[in-house]
């Protein structure tokens, strides 16, 4: 294997995971307010649906991700609002979203089915794309591909280095605790519920827009799920959440490779291949396998424990002030 | 600062929680509050803190009347309350903690935040790891956090709600330290507790409350009767011990080894018989709680014999443990020993290990009626058990034994419990020892290992004393095993 292929891949899984990564964080970040929106399969499809459609008709990029950031926002805030408000039970509200969204996502899908459209732009940042083997895999992709590796800095950055983040963090662990703070917990649970779904959209519109350009019936279908067992394999950790999203691209970009390599196997089999692999993984990196594996050394103790993470307290719950 | 409560009303539905109450308190004193459960002293503290509002009264800061939204504007305005299970968050650090609620900039300012927590520290002898994650810590260690937390934030009133359940001898003493410290630096204290001798140790003055009710204040010096008088309306006596004949052995450990993750207690050897009563004495999370497991069958000892009747039960399914005779009672009522979301009748009805597939509904509700007065439980048939307090959870539990048991082992059987549900529940296990019963009780309140006790078995450090004769014993050198001299 020459190394130029090696590269080449590293770069594809990268690209090629950046939707993952968008749907990934916008869980992450809505999950560890309290709030669990289990309408990603949903989400994700009718925001990559949308966001083609708008693609399609205008011809504008910028108002095809606005789109699918809204749609992805409005999923969202049916959520937020009937388990914050109507109090009503996340996860069947959550359930309810994803069988309506996928269906809507077909219905209004329809004359979008199999057209070629607009796609994201190659853009390689000058200079830095130059560098040897980082600059191939890093910065010879375009703006999104950018924007799903910046966001997950982003929101390391905000959970733990600011002070609306530790609130945040505060709001999922102990919501009386934070309220006793000063914190208006429902309120911030509502903003990044929707900031968490319109993140999700974004990642819907990543796909039609270039991961897996244009659309056709259930165009992601299953891939939101996957998203929602990788924020738990990632313990609620961007980091971890963002490596899970990157292993299971890995996961895509060999099944792809075995594929070509061994044409006598049915390609239903590569296709999910990694969607069982992943649950598999899943079973076995659980935080006390890894509390063992990295206990080793004070080094890798030291990273693990900057990654370790438990799902917040409080997660699915309603908050109610006495 | 000095602290004026006029006339609270605060009412619940039908039930009147405050009614009429006042209470002055001068800065730089330990105002104590008392009563049993339910007599109003949570929801007077909540409505201080700001975390409820009251129906009618007034709050007067300095002579400055006040009226807070939220638990919040009561900080802001120098209220702090440290609840029974400190309000905190156990999975972030003692550090993340202390920074919460600090309001000062978009960052974390990390470096200001360590700076005043160690300034707090030294000022009061506290020994936190600014790094450790509050999970890690004991309730007591937490309660520190949260006193230099609410100071850093500039309270000047810091209430405290009943402090000294679920922490060790160690830590209450250096809390009453501390508490007369702040006393001295100026700070106005209430304290908030159901436990006599913390009244009469600490507070210069104490308020009784009774079902909502003032029914009185007294001034240091006051006496321990006094107190009892207010809180129940008469006074309460302990009883002699009657003496019980003792029968067979019921239960003999030999060099039991238990042992978690953490802890590892080697080499215990105890022989119960009939009509005796053991104290497990020791800071809790010594080991009481493994072996108590262990003898009800629930987990496995890592070495030794077990024998329950004459009969070696290693490894024997919890079943069998059942069929003998063994009953055990956890700390943890409402999470492991009763069904949140079922009813008492449904509760009966499980208990009752019948083979019938229907159930007679009418019959049942019947039983359970006659059950609930049999147990004096405050509820009806339909109550579901979280509803229930939790003295009446306790009586539910012990309403739910089988009739003829022959080992009882209990974890905590009176925490949270008043004086008066406490003494009914002993009343019960010593009926039930009349009947030829053994008992073995886990217990925090010391007053209670020598109260009920015929041996005592003192955990310290991963270690078991010698059985103690109770009667032969002082305090003192239970003190001294419980802190690890002489073990």
């Amino acid at each position: 294997m020459d190394t130029n292929f090696v590269i080449l891949t590293f770069a594809s899984i990268l690209a090629e995971s950046a939707p993952l990564v968008f749907a990934v964080i916008g869980e992450t970040l809505g999950e560890k307010s309290g709030v669990t929106n289990l309408s990603l399969d949903g989400t994700i499809l009718l925001s990559a649906m949308i966001g083609f459609a708008v693609a399609f008709t205008t011809n504008n990029l910028y108002l095809a991700f606005l789109a699918a950031m809204l749609v992805g926002a409005l999923v969202a805030s049916i959520v937020a609002f009937s388990s914050i408000v109507l109090k009503l039970d996340q996860i069947a509200v959550g359930f309810v979203l994803t069988l309506l969204c996928g269906d809507l996502s077909t219905f209004f899908g329809n004359p979008f089915v199999r057209k070629p459209g607009p796609a994201v732009p190659h853009f390689a940042i000058p200079g830095l794309a130059e560098i040897p083997v980082v600059g191939k895999i890093f910065f010879d992709q375009n703006i999104v591909v950018y924007l799903s590796v910046l966001l997950i800095f982003a929101a390391w950055w905000w959970i733990y280095k600011t002070r609306p983040g530790l609130k945040l963090q505060g709001i999922g662990e102990r919501p009386a605790a934070a309220f006793a703070r000063g914190v208006n917990v429902n309120a911030q649970r509502f903003i990044y519920t929707l900031i968490g779904g319109a993140l999700v959209g974004f990642g819907g519109a990543t796909y039609s827009l270039f991961v897996k350009l244009g659309w056709s019936y259930h165009h992601t279908y299953g891939i939101g799920w996957i998203a929602l067992a990788i924020v738990i394999f990632g313990g609620w950790h961007p980091i971890r959440g963002a490596l899970g999203a990157y292993i299971f691209g890995g996961l895509q970009s060999v099944s792809s490779f075995a594929q070509s390599a061994f044409t006598d196997v049915p390609t239903q089999v590569f296709q999910t291949a990694p969607f069982a692999l992943m649950i598999i993984a899943l079973l076995f990196v659980s935080n006390e396998a890894l509390d063992r594996f990295f206990s080793g050394s004070p080094v890798s103790r030291k990273i693990w424990n900057s990654l370790r993470g438990t799902p917040p307290g409080a997660l699915s719950t309603v908050f109610e002030q006495e | 600062m000095r602290l004026e409560l006029k006339h609270i009303h605060k009412h619940f539905g039908a039930v009147h929680a405050n009614d009429d109450i006042s209470i002055a308190v001068e800065s730089g004193t330990i105002h104590g509050l008392l009563g049993e459960n339910g007599a109003g002293k949570s929801t007077l503290m909540k409505i201080l803190s700001g975390f409820i509002h009251r129906d009618a009264g007034e709050i007067l800061l300095d002579g400055r009347a006040v009226a807070f939204k939220n638990p919040a504007e009561a900080i802001r305005a120098g209220v702090g309350m440290l609840h029974q299970d400190p309000l905190d968050f156990p999975p972030l650090t003692v550090l993340d903690n202390f920074l919460f609620g600090r309001e000062d900039g978009f960052m974390q300012n990390r470096a200001g935040a360590l700076a005043d927590l160690q300034r707090f520290s030294r000022q009061f002898g506290f020994d936190l790891d600014p790094d450790a994650l509050v999970s890690s810590l004991t309730v007591g260690e937490r309660q520190q956090l949260e006193i230099m937390r609410l100071l850093s934030l500039g309270a000047k009133i810091l209430i405290f709600d009943e402090p000294t359940t679920g922490i060790s001898l160690p830590q209450k003493i250096k809390l009453f330290e501390t508490l007369r410290l702040l006393a001295k630096q100026g700070m106005t204290i209430i304290f908030v507790t159901h436990k006599l001798q913390d009244a009469e140790d600490l507070c210069g003055k104490v308020t009784v409350l009774r079902l909502g009710k003032m029914t009185g204040q007294v001034t240091h010096p006051f006496t321990a009767d006094q107190l009892v008088r207010l809180m129940f309306g008469q006074s309460l006596e302990t009883r002699a011990r009657a003496s019980v004949a003792l029968g067979e052995p019921i239960l003999e450990l030999r060099d039991i080894c238990v042992a978690d993750y953490r802890l590892r207690v080697p080499e215990i050897n105890l022989q119960v018989r009939a009509g005796q009563v053991i104290g497990l004495a020791g800071i809790e999370g010594s080991g009481q709680r493994l072996l108590l497991r262990a003898c009800a069958g629930l987990d496995q000892p890592v070495a030794g014999d077990i024998w329950i009747s004459g009969a070696r039960m290693n490894r024997q399914p919890y079943r069998d443990f059942l069929e003998r005779g063994v009953a055990y009672l956890p700390a943890g009522r409402l999470e492991e020993g009763l069904v949140p979301g079922l009813n008492l009748t449904e509760h009966f009805i499980l208990a009752r290990r019948s083979r019938e597939f229907f159930i007679d509904w009418r019959a049942a509700q019947d039983a359970a009626q006659s059950r609930i007065g049999e147990y004096s439980i405050r509820g009806v048939p339909a109550s579901r058990v979280e509803a229930l307090s939790g003295g009446n959870q306790q009586r539910a539990l012990l309403a739910l034994l089988q009739p003829n048991l022959n080992l009882i082992l209990l974890e905590h059987p009176t925490r949270g419990l008043d004086i008066e549900s406490t003494m009914w529940v002993w009343s019960q296990l010593l009926a039930r020892r009349q009947r030829g019963a053994a008992i073995v009780f886990a217990s925090a309140d010391l007053d209670e290992i020598f109260e009920y006790s015929d041996r005592i078995l003192v955990f310290s450090g991963g270690r078991v004393a010698r059985a103690l004769n109770a009667q032969e014993t002082s305090v003192q050198q239970l003190g001294e095993l419980i802190g690890g001299k002489g073990l």
